[in-house]
């Protein structure tokens, strides 16, 4: 998976192939998920700006969009950024449900998080149908490798043993943030992209039903294939 | 020190004025130009001309407590002893003022101090939040685990009194008051150094109440405490412990918290106008309030008919939206429960700045948890209106100014004040002069105004108006049904100079009360 390739994918050539003719605009509902502090608004900002500030822990939920070109389609992230803390645990499953990935996060230099974010995984698979969901566990904060309680490899195994993708980022530093979006446009699009029929159209800014984007849930398009 | 002649009345007098319906409608008509202070409510500078944008009795709840307190107060023989310590304390207070003067800068919150440290003690004010079974919950310096024996003293002292069927209100001791309230299934400790009255006190503790219900509900504070008595609510609250902090240092620092009010971002009524009906026509079913602020003022509100806003719900909201630093990166959407409209249940709230470097936050309250993308698209809707109106452009030029001096009044001996008009529940006041430039400066001054509301809003013996002669400064209190006035004067000034200075003050803000404030809230 050569990075500098994917670079090129993203941003040159599907520039001008943009220009040779319209490009599908997809819409992939995105949802980050761990404790709290292990840096899911610090990556969404990455993904979002390219920016790191260090934020207030979020409120709720914080709703940001990306757009990702790939060679032959245009992702449009709609990146639902979840608050860690248990206070709002009861409505994150509003986010999660119909997400076509989640990123499940924690914190390298806190096993605690490692933990928490395997009591996400079940909570997750509680809800969706295998293979509909791009599921990818990230160690963040690799900037922190002195400190850290969770190996590489742990995060790794575990990553196999559940069928998760797995990448190591540091939202600080940016290392691996703008490879992990395009890995997972690339994931996403290979999974339920145009050919599959799993993610809808998006047409501009046209007011959008969130029932209807419910109603446009992996499985059902899984039927029709 | 203190002016002999100030006017006291009845008990009661004290929420007479605050539980009184909407101002009623033929009162309009009779808007003098030169406003005298004996204005009838609804008539004064700033008050709402078609309805009101607050909610004006207190709840229940309130009405309630405080009755409770009175007849308590009416049963103690030693009543009249606090009263005459009280004053005693007020002209004793500038010398208590002095010494903690030092612990002001170093207010920042500071998780790790050790509490059996003097620094810690010499806090001018504490707070801590325990529930019933005696687990500490909340402690606004140093650490919860620290002081789980400290609170599980102060829980002893609660159950004790309330097994002879009574209710412990206060403990008063040389230089320090510790006030409790009990409002199951939490339990609020506050202790002050500063010889502040126990009203002011329960207030903030009333505030740290309702911000605590605000993430959670009541509904889901009691199922929880009855499930599990010793539940540790800290798990809940992680990671929120920042939003208390904020609003303890709002309650030392805001007017609005004080006064029970809210202050608006000046802006000409034509501007406002504009802001207002883009905001009523982007509505959507589920939409309940729609709230546009500037930092710390509000631009404009508009509300569901026949749902009004409670100004602590607002200033909950303020809390939220000015402490949180991630609404900045992207769209918000989080439940929040306003304790003072329904504690039983979570609004959604859509919550946005209009740009990313902007003052200027949307906060569309929603009944629908599912309705995220309808409230964007009112956001959307409401930003094309305002920039085909241009109204964009004038609300962005009053940013620039979003506060005036207090020299535009044209009285020289004037340094300050706050004037709150009591029927529409906002207040205005000018920017700081430059001998209030520092931030202790500002507290010092805020804790003067704050023993003036306690003076002319005393339960039993309020007083209408109140002068009082400092080395530093000269201040008057002025209250009538209509509007609460709190001015700051140079310490040359004299009592007459003062009282001409209210008339003067007041014909200004009627000159200005279309900038100053919002007379025509609208609803959907």
């Amino acid at each position: 998976m050569g990075e500098p390739f994917l670079r090129v994918t993203a941003e040159t050539q599907d520039h001008d192939a943009s220009r040779r003719r319209p490009v599908q605009t997809l819409r992939v509902k995105m949802v980050l998920l761990g404790s709290s502090g292990v840096g899911k608004s610090s990556l969404a900002l990455r993904f979002g700006k390219d920016q790191f500030r260090s934020t207030s822990p979020t409120v709720g939920c914080a709703y940001l969009t990306r757009m990702v070109h790939l060679s032959d389609v245009s992702l449009r992230f709609e990146i639902w950024d979840t608050a860690g803390q248990e206070t709002y645990h009861s409505v994150t499953p509003l986010y999660y449900r119909g997400a076509h990935t989640a990123l499940l996060v924690y914190d390298i230099s806190r096993r605690e998080t490692f933990v928490r974010a395997q009591l996400w995984l079940k909570e997750l698979e509680k809800q969706y149908i295998p293979g509909s969901t791009v599921i990818w566990l990230i160690g963040n904060k690799g900037d922190l490798s002195e400190d850290r309680q969770v190996t590489e490899q742990e995060g790794r195994i575990l990553a196999d043993e559940r069928n998760l993708f797995f990448t190591e980022t540091s939202a600080l530093s940016g290392d691996q943030v703008t490879e992990l979006l395009l890995m997972i446009a690339h994931r996403v699009n290979e999974h339920m992209g145009a050919q599959q029929g799993g993610l809808s159209e998006w047409r501009g800014t046209s007011c959008v039903d969130l029932h209807q984007n419910n109603n446009i849930k992996p499985f059902n398009t899984c039927c029709k294939m | 020190m203190m002016d002999g002649g100030a006017h006291t009345h009845r008990a009661t007098a004290a929420w007479d004025s605050s539980s009184l319906p909407v101002p009623v409608d033929h009162l309009r008509s009779m808007r003098a130009e030169s406003p005298t202070p004996g204005l009838v409510e609804g008539t004064e500078p700033g008050a709402g001309q078609r309805s009101t944008m607050f909610i004006h009795a207190q709840s229940f709840e309130d009405l309630t407590a405080e009755a409770e307190e009175e007849a308590l107060r009416a049963a103690d023989t030693a009543g009249e002893e606090c009263a005459a310590e009280e004053l005693k304390a007020l002209i004793e207070e500038k010398n208590i003022q002095e010494q903690h003067k030092n612990h002001l800068s170093t207010e920042a919150r500071t998780r790790e101090e050790d509490v059996s440290s003097d620094a810690w003690r010499s806090h001018k004010k504490h707070v801590f939040v325990l529930s019933e079974a005696g687990k500490p919950i909340y402690t606004r310096y140093g650490t919860e685990e620290a002081l789980s024996s400290t609170m599980g003293v102060m829980m002893a002292l609660v159950s004790f009194v309330e097994a002879e069927k009574n209710i412990i209100r206060s403990i008063h001791t040389d230089g320090c008051k510790v006030v409790f309230l009990t409002r199951s299934p939490l339990v609020l400790v506050g202790m002050s150094q500063c010889c502040r009255s126990d009203k002011e006190l329960l207030r903030e503790l009333n505030y740290i109440y309702y911000q605590i219900v605000s993430l959670l509900t009541l509904t889901q504070l009691n199922h929880i405490f009855q499930h599990k008595q010793n539940y540790d609510l800290r798990r809940l609250l992680a990671g929120s412990e920042y939003l208390t902090d904020s609003l303890l240092q709002r309650l030392d620092r805001d007017p609005g918290l004080l006064l029970s009010a809210v202050t608006c971002l000046p802006l000409s009524s034509n501007a406002r106008d504009v802001v207002s009906s883009s905001l009523q026509a982007a509505k959507s079913k589920s939409l309940v309030f729609s709230i546009l602020l500037a930092g710390n003022q509000l631009v404009a509100l508009v509300r569901k008919k026949d749902q009004f806003l409670h100004h602590i719900d607002l200033h909950l909201v303020f809390n939220l939206v000015c402490s949180s630093s991630s609404f900045r990166e992207g769209e918000g959407w989080t439940p929040i429960c306003l304790p003072k409209f329904n504690t039983a249940g979570f609004f959604h709230a859509h919550i946005s700045y209009l740009e990313p470097a902007s003052e200027l936050c949307l906060i569309l309250v929603s009944t629908d948890r599912e309705d995220f993308f309808n409230m964007s698209d009112c956001k959307r809707r409401f930003l094309e209106r305002l920039s085909v109106r241009s109204a964009y452009q004038a609300l962005k030029e009053a940013l620039k100014c979003p506060s005036y001096s207090v020299d535009q009044v044209g009285i020289p001996e004037l340094r300050h004040f706050l004037y709150k008009s009591k029927s529409s529940r906002l207040y205005t006041s000018p920017e700081f002069p430059e001998v209030y430039q520092s931030y202790e400066e500002q507290e010092r001054l805020m804790v003067l105004y704050q023993d003036l509301h306690s003076c002319v809003t005393h339960p039993t013996r309020p007083l209408h108006s109140f002068y009082r002669c400092g080395e530093t400064e000269n201040l008057l209190a002025r209250v009538t049904s209509g509007f609460e006035l709190y001015l700051c004067f140079t310490p040359l000034s004299t009592k007459a100079m003062a009282v001409s200075a209210v008339t003067k003050l007041l014909k200004w803000i009627r000159k200005e009360e279309d900038r100053l404030f919002i007379l025509s809230p609208l609803t959907y």
